[in-house]
């Protein structure tokens, strides 16, 4: 078995330091690149994200990133999507317009409903209600808190591909995958032991 | 459920953080590094460093502060201060910074909300308002000041708040120049006034002195979060204590 490379993909939207930081305080080392050919030599891959939802699919496509992706999750290899990045795996999304995602999981993105004194970006910290068990949330229990900073949130066509929800103005998919594949909307490099624990997790998974 | 927000803020002059009284009489408080890590081992759930130095040299090493936190602190902050143009938010956020806050500029140039927002997104960018209450013919209004207090600029507080929404703030930091220093209370009236007018998170700012404090900010006042700087650095009250209060009174709290 080849070792362990974890590539956290660069697109060219803001700062990754923090999620290689991170992986790096837990013992595993990863390396950030915007090369395809880097990707395809990886065992596992996080796919990070900020910003806008079109720019981001645009850049993935344009750089040819999202073959390497769509690669790498054919071969069931660990993957894992941060914040944008878990919006980016679904069919489509409703930011700005009405935008194709890479369409790995079935469904699609939306905007939070505004409700009275509900305030949009749902941001800080909220609870975890843990639905499946799989190896990124082993030794999460439901009540656990991670930050969330998102206006828009994942709406997936099987409910069963949720493995955590959070509520905010009703339930929306926190946590989405299997024991190889998955994504959350929060951002584990920003939850401290929590979410640190969830990235060490990850880095864990056999490939 | 979303949890209220306790946020430490971090004055920072010359790459060393620093508390005064209503902007003045700084006194040194410590290193802005060691200080985030000792706020986020005490469980704040957020952090506010805010760039207070006038020189080009200041502005240099809060970048490399900025960049040294993201490398050793796993949690969100905002980095504010300084900030004129649509390069300097860059920066900060290439250095780690998760939001960038402006102030000043958001009054001289309007336009750099929407900048800053459409090239990072709502959720990164902040502007703080800092209003004082001043008597003009129609009475008492919130008057925005800028330039740390110094300047009026002859907006009022809650209009402004709802303009910087439209362009594109995904959070409003509302810093009372009255309360401010004084330890006597935030300014409630004014937080919930601005609370209930914008649909985004407002943080309240300015005359943290104990918990209780906090407490009314959050509750009568709506804030989704509460800034302190005083209590906190000169441990009067924990991080622990102040939430641990705030979660026996009922307030939705991450312990």
């Amino acid at each position: 078995m080849a070792e362990r490379n974890i590539v956290l993909v660069d697109y060219g939207m803001g700062n990754l330091r923090s999620v290689q930081k991170a992986l790096e305080k837990t013992g595993f080392p990863a390396s950030i690149s915007a090369d395809p050919q880097q990707l395809s030599e990886a065992t596992h891959v996080i796919l990070p994200g900020v910003g806008a939802f079109r720019d981001a699919i645009e850049k993935i496509t344009q750089t040819g990133l999202h073959e390497a992706l769509k690669d790498h999750w054919a071969k069931d290899k660990p993957f894992l999507g941060i914040c944008l990045g878990l919006q980016l795996l679904f069919e489509w999304s409703h930011e700005g317009g009405k935008f194709p995602g890479l369409g790995f999981f079935k469904g699609e993105v939306v905007h939070f409903t505004p409700q009275a004194e509900m305030k949009i970006p749902h941001m800080g910290w909220n609870d975890l209600q843990v639905t499946k068990n799989i190896p990124l949330l082993d030794g999460c229990p439901s009540g656990s808190s991670v930050y969330f900073v998102h206006s828009y949130f994942a709406v997936p066509e099987d409910p069963a591909l949720v493995a955590a929800w959070c509520d905010y103005g009703g339930p929306f998919a926190a946590v989405v995958g299997d024991n190889r594949r998955m994504a959350t909307q929060f951002h584990p490099e920003k939850s401290q032991r929590t979410g640190l624990e969830m990235l060490q997790r990850f880095a864990q998974i056999p490939w | 459920m979303l949890k209220a927000r306790i946020i430490p803020c971090l004055d920072v002059h010359e790459g060393r953080v620093v508390k005064g009284v209503n902007f003045l009489n700084l006194k040194d408080a410590g290193d802005p590094v060691k200080i985030a890590r000792r706020y986020e081992e005490q469980g704040a759930d957020e952090l506010i460093f805010l760039d207070i130095s006038a020189s080009q040299q200041g502005r240099a090493i809060m970048i490399e502060i900025v960049s040294k936190v993201s490398e050793q602190i796993f949690m969100p902050f905002t980095v504010g201060g300084g900030i004129s143009s649509l390069e300097d938010a860059t920066r900060l956020i290439q250095a780690g910074a998760e939001k960038v806050s402006i102030n000043s500029s958001a009054v001289k140039n309007p336009d750099l909300v929407n900048q800053i927002s459409e090239r990072f997104g709502k959720c990164a960018t902040v502007v703080n308002i800092d209003p004082k209450r001043v008597k003009n013919r129609h009475g008492v209004v919130w008057e925005v000041h800028i330039n740390g207090g110094r300047v009026p600029t002859g907006k009022e507080a809650v209009a402004w708040a709802c303009e910087v929404e439209s362009r594109g703030a995904g959070e409003i930091v509302l810093t009372s120049m009255d309360a401010d220093g004084t330890k006597n209370g935030y300014d409630v009236e004014m937080t919930r006034a601005v609370a209930e007018r914008v649909g985004v998170p407002v943080v309240a700012s300015g005359g943290a002195g104990c918990p209780e404090h906090l407490y009314e900010i959050l509750t009568v006042g709506k804030a989704s979060a509460a800034l302190a700087a005083s209590i906190f650095h000169y441990d009067e009250f924990g991080i622990q204590t102040t939430k641990k209060y705030l979660a026996a009174k009922g307030v939705p709290i991450r312990l």
